[in-house]
């Protein structure tokens, strides 16, 4: 094995980070969904190594389960989107406070 | 020593992608930065002997998912303002959040090298993944031990497609109003 898995889970832990950080900074709806698609990727990474590192199976079905459930999110996610912009011409997510009371 | 040299550069491109991905102003810019991260990722999942799955990333992720978003950024057309966003109403946000995110980074950094993690050792090494292919594991683990999730996941797309469209339909959103 030459590179160490601990490397990789390092890398996951890094882009779960980043995805993080932009959940946190950024407005704009899209961009917060590509945030959550970049977590829900690094979180893949992290299935893959451990699975690798188990010589395990498991952990690749996994993942693609889990992106069976990232496409089905990101579909309902984009639809809700265009929903909203119908009604409020923006997606700006300070503008979106329909719910808050 | 080449596979360590693959993983340095395919994990610094990922990095620097997906800190475009969070950091740019333009969606469609993000867009693209985050297909390369994940055609990226696929690259590392073949280093992990993970064929199916990284011919998977690149298809689904790469492929359908990105072209949903990029046909939805473009069908909005967003005109700039929309794009910038109204980045002064919380001044602390940006720094903040980027403070927060470096403490997650190293709490998980601490917890990925320090903490052992063990476990059943399966009986799919490499050597054998190759000897009997990566892509008919993984058909077989789908359709024997993973049947019922396997079912439950066609249930789950079927009723995404549903929402997407009841959503999405503009008849709908008028009659709400």
């Amino acid at each position: 094995m030459a590179v160490p898995l601990t490397w990789y889970l390092v890398l996951s832990g890094i882009l779960f980070s980043i995805g993080t950080v932009g959940v946190l900074i950024n407005r704009n709806a899209l961009v917060i969904f590509m945030s959550i698609e970049l977590m829900l990727n690094a979180v893949n990474l992290a299935f893959v190594t451990f699975s690798r590192q188990q010589n395990s199976m498991d952990g690749q079905i996994f993942v693609f389960f889990i992106m069976t459930v990232a496409a089905a999110e990101a579909v309902v996610g984009l639809a809700i989107i265009i929903a909203l912009f119908r009604n409020k011409a923006t997606i700006n997510v300070d503008d979106i406070n329909i719910m808050k009371w | 020593m080449l596979e360590s040299l693959l993983f340095i550069i395919m994990s610094l491109i990922t990095i620097a992608c997906a800190i475009g991905v969070v950091f740019q102003k333009n969606p469609v810019y993000s867009a693209v930065f985050l297909i390369q991260t994940m055609v990226s990722l696929a690259v590392l999942y073949v280093l992990l002997h993970a064929q199916f799955v990284a011919a998977v990333q690149v298809m689904v992720y790469a492929g359908a998912i990105m072209v949903i978003f990029v046909f939805v950024i473009m069908l909005l057309n967003l005109n700039k303002d929309e794009l910038e966003g109204d980045r002064n109403k919380m001044p602390l946000q940006k720094p903040a959040a980027i403070i927060l995110g470096l403490i997650l980074v190293v709490m998980i950094g601490i917890l990925m090298t320090r903490a052992t993690f063990s476990g059943a050792e399966g009986e799919y090494t490499p050597e054998v993944m190759d000897q009997i292919g990566n892509t008919q594991l993984v058909g077989k683990m789908l359709f024997t031990k993973y049947v019922l999730p396997f079912e439950i996941a066609s249930i789950l797309l079927f009723a995404a497609i549903v929402g997407a469209i009841v959503l999405a339909k503009k008849q709908i959103i008028k009659e709400e109003k």
